[in-house]
């Protein structure tokens, strides 16, 4: 017989009875975020018990609906009634010995398919915070991230998102493993000299975390392959270049693309961070119109660079990123950080778009890849382009604007073009 | 006074000093004053008596390209910043 709901307790039998019901009491799992991540009763909604008093009314917009609560055992889920019944929630009942005697019943169940025991483990502090949670670690476990060298910059950008779960990282890089990189490159290892910096890179993320894949790219990134490169599915791209005409390369590019692009650059004791985010802020050309000669840009091959210091710009870069892709915060778009080490500060400039600009601006000029090298003063590494257009290029005429060479790009790479970026996680766990 | 910062690549320039105090109304006023004082950086920063594209000059964190250019006021304890690009990853 079925025990109305009305009074305090309701055994699981009589809830299930009821919940099949065409005018169906709600069912309100009141535990944690971590145990709602290990299963859950189907239909069931999520209130945690220390959001009751703050979201019942949302959940439930009718008072007079009956409410049938669940914790793991039927204790939790008694001692919010009180709580709900002042809210004036009258008809609240508590289901007796909570899931784990649902469970034993062989009643059903679901589980959150990308959360298994272990990840809820291992991002567990990522799911105390309500700004991430379940919603947004799923979202990071299916977030794709392309690096741009696996050197000072990457190295620990590449460590920090691959802890966090960003589920698919790409590394760019041609270049082997030297004893002068292991000062501050933190993915590779002694063990590893003379390696691909690739790999070493594959191997130190995949050992840190399993829930990753790591897409290798081991050729220098030039005009020729950054479409195909860049086509493949990258949400955000972390800049960890060495070079001017890779940065200028990358910035067309990610323009064209729309895709992202978290900056960081390093020399000696001075860093710089910036987010560019095609079209709704600057873009690098709009920061930096032109490169310095080359006896004013030197590399950190050249001049040095205090170890610590990729650790800590890269690790703004990861951070940036990790933002970006969870829609949360406020990014460093249209703001340039600039680090010294020497004195410990950080200070910001702004940057604005430029509507002069020749890649992003209101009538651009650049609407095809140019010579790199050519245009920073510095023999390669960019290759200077073929004389004759490799076959699918559209051998110009140069389309008019940005938006034309978008097309002209998705045409030839075949596949969508990111949007960029996904829209905010949900703060915290969603009800259902 | 305003504080004029010195980015790493242009230290050569001034005997290796970061930081220096400089006085005058305008951007052009405070760049001419430690030009005068560094006449190598004068050489580095200014390309036919305009600054050199590829250096930006902050005012009081703004790039002077957005404000009134090297006219742009300053005040007493204003910082600006000159900054080229750095390229510098690995």
């Amino acid at each position: 017989m079925a025990t109305p709901v009305g009074i305090r307790e309701i055994a699981p039998e009589d809830a299930r009875e009821q919940l099949a019901e065409p005018d169906a009491p709600l069912l309100l799992d009141v535990r944690t975020d971590r145990e709602r991540g290990v299963s859950y009763i189907p239909g069931s909604v999520h209130l945690p018990m220390a959001e009751v008093e703050a979201r019942i009314g949302e959940v439930s917009p009718d008072p007079d609906r009956p409410i049938i609560t669940y914790c793991a055992t039927g204790r939790r889920s008694l001692d919010i009634l009180p709580t709900l019944a002042a809210l004036g929630y009258e008809n609240g009942a508590s289901m007796t010995g909570g899931i784990v005697a649902w469970q034993a019943l062989g009643y059903p169940t679901e589980s959150p398919s990308a959360l298994d025991e272990e990840k809820l483990a291992r991002y567990s502090r990522h799911l105390l915070i309500p700004e991430v949670g379940i919603a947004g670690q799923q979202r990071l476990l299916e977030t794709s991230i392309l690096l741009i060298g696996a050197g000072g910059l990457g190295s620990p950008a590449a460590l920090y998102l691959a802890a966090a779960g960003v589920g698919r990282l790409g590394i760019v890089d041609d270049d082997r493993v030297d004893a002068s990189n292991l000062q501050r490159q933190v993915l590779h290892s002694t063990e590893e000299l003379g390696e691909s910096k690739a790999e070493s890179a594959r191997r130190s993320i995949e050992e840190l975390n399993p829930d990753v894949e790591v897409v290798t790219y081991e050729e220098r990134m030039s005009s020729e392959n950054i479409d195909r490169i860049l086509g493949e599915g990258w949400e955000l791209v972390v800049d960890g270049a060495d070079n001017f005409p890779t940065r200028y390369l990358l910035n067309d590019a990610s323009v064209w693309h729309e895709i992202p692009v978290v900056h960081g650059s390093i020399y000696r004791f001075d860093g710089q961070a910036t987010v560019f985010k095609p079209f709704e802020g600057p873009c690098y050309r709009c920061l930096f119109p032109q490169p310095p000669p080359p006896e004013l840009a030197p590399s950190c091959a050249e001049g040095g660079v205090l170890g610590v210091l990729p650790g800590i710009i890269g690790s703004l870069q990861a951070n940036e990123a990790l933002k970006l892709a969870l829609g949360i915060g406020e990014p460093l778009i249209g703001r340039l950080l600039l680090f010294d080490a020497l004195t410990t500060s950080f200070s910001e400039v702004t940057v604005r778009r430029d509507p002069q600009c020749p890649v992003c601006g209101d009538n651009p000029t650049i609407t095809d890849y140019i010579d790199y090298a050519d245009f920073c003063g510095v023999p390669g590494p960019e290759a200077p382009r073929p004389a004759t257009a490799p076959a699918g290029r559209s051998p110009a005429p140069p389309t008019p604007d940005a938006a034309g060479r978008r097309e002209a790009l998705q045409g030839r790479v075949g596949n969508t073009v990111p949007s960029g970026l996904a829209p905010p996680a949900t703060p915290r766990e969603t009800s259902e | 006074m305003t504080t004029v910062r010195i980015p790493p690549t242009l230290r050569e320039q001034t005997e290796g000093q970061a930081m220096l105090e400089a006085s005058g109304e305008t951007v052009r006023e405070v760049l001419d004053d430690v030009a005068g004082r560094f006449p190598a950086l004068r050489d580095r920063i200014y390309a036919n008596g305009d600054l050199a594209g590829f250096v930006n000059v902050y005012a009081d964190g703004e790039d002077v390209r957005t404000r009134d250019g090297l006219e742009t006021t300053v005040t007493d304890g204003s910082t600006v910043i000159l900054l080229p690009a750095m390229a510098g990853g690995r």
